[in-house]
């Protein structure tokens, strides 16, 4: 009988993942919380994988990204406002690549909301991005961050004990790059 | 015992059914604001196709969004065609279809293609709701009237008067190459389309 409810127990976990790789919430994630807890594949280019800091194949949370801040944009290419952003988005990425005081403190990855791998590498290509994409093909990620509206930036302070929390997030309103650095900076406690 | 595993078998499935039921999050961009009509899940396809691939594809008229009228058979001998009907404007799955195309004008043009965006919409709603997308390098078509008659020529309009999410890939010779009439409720893989269309070079 034990074992019969030992079975049904593992059975009812392997569907609860297998079915919600991450659960969905009714609300966007907001500064003070922490980041819903889902998975993102190792990127395969080496080029992404240094600059997160990763290693290996497999999954990783975004706190593990090698780094003190971490920017999300949750987007899609189909999103016209995404689309309008992303050029803006690319100059942020720049200026904090060329200033060495944030070079390594701060990274940057894109969150293709129910966008294929396809879709992800179209956008990246038209847009030029340099920062790694990520497909949510399913919109399981969209879920989990409560079914935000696009673009969606979500701002992850990294602590050094590997804990995390969300200093600031916003939809939509791209100020463009050195305003959102300004507000980064303020928010994370960086300047 | 019997009960225990069959109320197992109702929770399993409940959480199943959860998982497939709850429609996907689609017209999410906030460039839409809070103007998307939430039309819920909807039976995924409502209609009975008229033409296959190998068929040459029936000839229309339909005016546009900018002011000129277009007809398939003036691009015969000279472009390929892929028709995009989507089922109404300010909907979810469909106000975030043709942004994405928006962004690939050089794959249409790499495979010698041009798109039309078709809905059963009279042109003033089209034109409200399409601005909405930024500006689009692809003509806008209006099936309004008489309602949805392309659409039923085809055989995508569907019982309720809209017409199907579908994609029909013409050649220059005017025979259909490619058909998708997706699920409603869901936005055809981009892939797909451009495989279709790298296709039609072989």
């Amino acid at each position: 009988m034990k074992k019969i409810y030992l079975t049904l127990i593992v059975i009812n976990i392997l569907v609860l993942t297998l079915v919600f790789p991450a659960l969905p919430a009714n609300k966007p994630p907001a500064k003070g919380e922490t980041l819903p807890v889902f998975n993102l594949p190792i990127p395969k280019s080496s080029a992404e994988k240094g600059y997160l800091g990763l290693s290996g194949d497999g999954l990783f949370k975004i706190p593990q990204i090698k780094t003190k801040v971490v920017i999300v944009e949750i987007y899609s290419m189909y999103c016209p406002y995404c689309q309008k952003d992303a050029p803006g988005i690319n100059e942020l990425y720049n200026l904090i690549e060329k200033n060495p005081d944030f070079k390594n403190k701060i990274k940057m990855i894109g969150i293709g909301a129910g966008n294929t791998s396809f879709e992800v590498e179209t956008y990246k290509k038209t847009y030029q991005v340099p920062f790694p994409l990520f497909p949510d093909k399913d919109f399981a990620i969209h879920k989990a961050c409560g079914e935000v509206r696009t673009p969606y930036f979500i701002v992850v302070k990294i602590n050094d004990d590997g804990t995390h929390q969300i200093v600031h997030a916003q939809l939509g309103n791209y100020p463009g790059a050195e305003p959102f650095l300004e507000i980064i900076l303020k928010a994370s406690g960086l300047k | 015992m019997k009960k225990i595993i069959r109320v197992e078998m109702v929770l399993i499935s409940i959480v199943i059914s959860m998982w497939i039921f709850i429609p996907a999050v689609y017209g999410a961009s906030d460039a839409f604001k809070e103007n998307i009509y939430k039309v819920g899940a909807l039976k995924p396809v409502d209609s009975k196709l008229n033409v296959k691939v190998g068929d040459r594809a029936p000839d229309f008229t339909l005016p546009s969004v900018s002011g000129e009228k277009v007809s398939l058979s003036q691009y015969r001998g000279k472009k390929n065609v892929v028709l995009s009907f989507v089922p109404a404007a300010w909907t979810p799955v469909c106000s975030d279809q043709w942004p994405g195309y928006n962004i690939i004008k050089d794959v249409f043009k790499q495979n010698d293609a041009i798109l039309f965006g078709i809905t059963v919409d009279n042109i003033p709603t089209l034109f409200a709701w399409t601005n909405q997308m930024g500006k689009l390098w692809f003509p806008v078509l209006s099936d309004f009237w008489p309602h949805g008659a392309v659409a039923k020529k085809f055989g995508v309009l569907r019982s309720d008067g809209v017409s199907e999410r579908a994609l029909f890939v013409i050649d220059k010779k005017g025979t259909l190459r490619y058909i998708d009439v997706h699920d409603i409720n869901k936005r055809p893989p981009l892939e797909d389309l451009v495989g279709a269309l790298e296709k039609l070079k072989k």
